[in-house]
């Protein structure tokens, strides 16, 4: 039972600082088609930047300025960038987030070098929420669930309550409708791009020192927020948010539970032995399999559902 | 006629190479050149396979390091097998059991992937490469865990009687295989199929039309291109007697597009000169330089954004002029190119230097050197001139880039009249 309260709060932490990653890429996904291979990348610039900036005016200005800048380096990358390479189709545009990737990874590796850096969670901060069965809950994990909350408020409101974000919405569904009306398409690219960018910096600095500051967070990120857009659906927040959870659910749970489909064959009057590659098959357990998980349930829902969980159209 | 020419040289050169550099006094070859040349052979299948699906198919696959890792696991476990007189298959044909192995794993992750096109086909290869990448470490009956599996190639069954004990026999083995797959790749291309390839890949709707379905014809290319990895593959496996899930993790497929796409996806030879680059920079450079991968990501990035036709596609472009026998009036334009872009690349290998020495290479205990000296990353100078150049030649090469544009458009014009 504890285990699986445990397992459901932290689950939850780690779900919505994909959401947070995830609901920049989907926006940016559904909106220009470009899937932005260098989101991972940006969230990794928020925290690197984050733990500079909080070096010289502490954690709070910098959970505010490290998205900025990473929404000015969103809105340079778009303008410079993607509007040059736009004419030459969507695999130009992956091409092109795809090489940025690499160079955001090595500028980051000159800077800061390669070993992890000591972005820490501020002292105030630094304590016990609550004690749940004897485990302590931190405060910081608390924190995070506040601001990504705060931010999932924001952005909805943005969505629903004001004129740009209507315009959004719109170009969600029919970018060509939008430009026919006489919107600055272009300019709301450029808005949205540098928007998901900012929130990936965000999350990078709310996350940076929830997992490690190092060189390859972006690569290791990366993947399982492309699995929770997919699986969420194109041009759907909400598919977006409820992937997020289930995949943190998921990442969280597999971790816990130490069972093999041997384990379940067991009862059933099978037994294993040998040293087969099929008893190996077997006899993993669920625990370590976790890190499959994601991308079998890509493949599949590419395969099977490519429009994903709730998505308006396909891929 | 001319192309054929070009490629007997390459053959020859390839040949001769290890020759020139022979040590005669002590009666061996040059390890390093042959391993390099070796290394070079395996990245001409990979790149030329990869731009079947990329150029030839406008397939964006994110998952050929798949392929190759499989078709090097294949060999090494074909070769323990056959180490042991289990199996009676010559070395010479290894790599193409190889390249069935890697076949057989591009059918069945091809009827799932080329369901879909163009970014959906990207993220379902991605999911692909990076399941295939997690399941290595995963189970090490097969793919025998971080440390790989090894083997020894020394099988003593040959068809002509080579015991593939030294490099150089190593080496004509990957130089014939490498010839024969590239002989092929190109035949495909000349083929209902490959023409049928390229006609999805310009309009995937037109071609359904006329009756073809996109879907057979991106998965037969989708098959074949998994065939000639993994061909690429086993001549990894034979070289280097281990392989480690390094062969088949998301670096090696990130590598097979670079390759390819900065050589030229439009021409068929494009990704062999991008292989060659590649391989060079990556072996020359990087002895020299922490951050070679810098220079290659931002080369990447400028190729996407100005020449997406790539080397290959920059010297085709020539073709028109110099036909008309016009090449000499590029000659001034491309002469005052020169200065700005020397003083752009300069400017920016020292910024990229000083800066990676700062937080790497101060790390290792080295010293800086720089052109020939030794130089002080804390003093201003460096710094200054370095950016000063780098501004500076950036500046007048977007002058001159524009005047050399107009030279460049007249002259098309003219020779298209």
């Amino acid at each position: 039972m504890e285990t699986i309260l445990i397992s459901v709060l932290n689950g939850l932490v780690y779900g919505m600082l994909l959401f947070m990653l995830a609901s920049g890429l989907t926006l940016i996904f559904s909106m220009m088609g470009v899937l932005n291979f260098a989101h991972a990348s940006i969230y990794m610039l928020g925290a690197y930047l984050a733990f500079t900036v909080s070096r010289f005016v502490g954690f709070f200005p910098a959970l505010i300025i490290a998205p900025i800048l990473c929404g000015l380096i969103g809105a340079a990358i778009e303008i410079w960038g993607l509007r040059r390479v736009h004419h030459n189709g969507h695999i130009a545009e992956l091409l092109f987030t795809f090489g940025l990737v690499f160079i955001i990874q090595r500028l980051v590796q000159m800077t800061w070098g390669m070993l992890p850096m000591a972005y820490r969670v501020p002292p105030s901060l630094d304590f016990p929420l609550f004690v749940l069965y004897g485990a302590n809950f931190p405060a910081y994990r608390g924190f995070m669930l506040l601001v990504s909350a705060a931010m999932l408020l924001g952005t909805w409101l943005l969505l629903k309550k004001t004129r740009i974000g209507l315009i959004i919405q719109a170009a969600l569904t029919h970018p060509h409708m939008v430009s026919s009306l006489g919107h600055n398409v272009p300019r709301v690219f450029t808005t949205v791009f540098a928007g998901g960018c900012l929130l990936a910096g965000l999350a990078g600095v709310i996350g940076g020192n929830y997992q490690t500051t190092e060189p390859g967070m972006a690569e290791s990120m990366g993947p399982i927020v492309f699995v929770v857009v997919v699986f969420g659906g194109l041009g759907s927040l909400a598919g977006c948010f409820i992937a997020s959870v289930v995949m943190g659910m998921i990442q969280t749970f597999a971790v816990v539970i130490d069972y093999s489909v041997a384990d379940l064959l067991r009862p059933m009057g099978v037994m294993l032995t040998g040293d087969t590659l099929l008893t190996e098959v077997l006899t993993v357990p669920v625990a370590r399999i976790g890190a499959l998980l994601p991308f079998v349930m890509m493949v599949t829902i590419l395969f099977f559902r490519p429009r994903g969980l709730m998505g308006t159209r396909d891929t | 006629m001319k192309s054929r020419w070009l490629i007997l040289v390459l053959i020859v050169l390839a040949i001769a190479l290890p020759w020139f550099f022979y040590d005669w006094g002590h009666h061996r070859h040059a390890g390093f050149l042959l391993s390099m040349l070796s290394q070079m052979g395996m990245m001409v299948i990979l790149a030329l396979s990869y731009n079947m699906l990329l150029g030839q198919a406008g397939l964006f696959s994110l998952c050929h390091a798949t392929f190759f890792g499989i078709g090097g696991y294949a060999a090494i476990h074909l070769l323990n097998a056959a180490g042991t007189g289990d199996l009676p298959f010559p070395m010479e044909v290894m790599p193409l059991l190889a390249g069935l192995a890697g076949l057989a794993l591009a059918i069945l992750f091809g009827a799932m992937a080329t369901k879909q096109r163009a970014t959906a086909f990207a993220m379902i290869t991605l999911g692909i490469g990076e399941l295939m990448a997690t399941a290595a470490l995963m189970f090490h009956h097969f793919f025998g865990g971080e440390g790989g599996v090894t083997t020894n190639r020394m099988i003593e069954n040959s068809l002509f009687g080579l015991t593939y004990s030294s490099g150089l026999q190593v080496y004509y083995l990957i130089l014939a295989w490498t010839t024969l797959a590239a002989v092929l790749m190109y035949y495909l291309t000349l083929t209902p199929l490959g023409r049928m390839a390229n006609a999805t890949r310009d309009n995937f709707e037109r071609a359904q039309f006329i009756g073809y379905d996109p879907r057979i014809v991106r998965f037969l290319q989708f098959a074949l291109s998994g065939f000639f990895a993994g061909i690429g593959g086993g001549l990894y496996a034979i070289t280097y007697e281990i392989v480690t899930f390094d062969a088949l993790a998301a670096p090696l497929s990130a590598n097979a597009l670079l390759m390819a796409y900065i050589g030229g996806t439009t021409v068929f030879g494009g990704p062999i000169l991008g292989a060659i680059l590649i391989t060079l920079l990556q072996s020359g450079v990087s002895l020299l330089s922490n951050s070679w991968l810098v220079y290659v990501g931002v080369m990447f990035i400028a190729m996407v954004i100005f020449a997406p036709t790539g080397l290959a596609g920059i010297v085709k472009a020539h073709g028109p002029i110099k036909h008309a026998g016009r090449m000499g009036s590029l000659l001034v334009p491309y002469l005052r190119l020169v200065i700005p872009s020397l003083g752009l690349l300069l400017g920016f290998i020292g910024l990229v230097e000083l800066m990676s020495f700062l937080t790497i290479g101060a790390a290792q205990g080295k010293k800086l050197v720089l052109f020939g000296g030794s130089i002080d990353v804390n003093a201003t100078l460096p710094w200054a001139i370095s950016l000063g150049s780098f501004l500076l030649g950036g500046l007048w090469l977007r002058f001159e880039a524009a005047g050399f544009h107009r030279v460049w458009e007249n002259l098309s014009a003219e020779v298209r009249r």
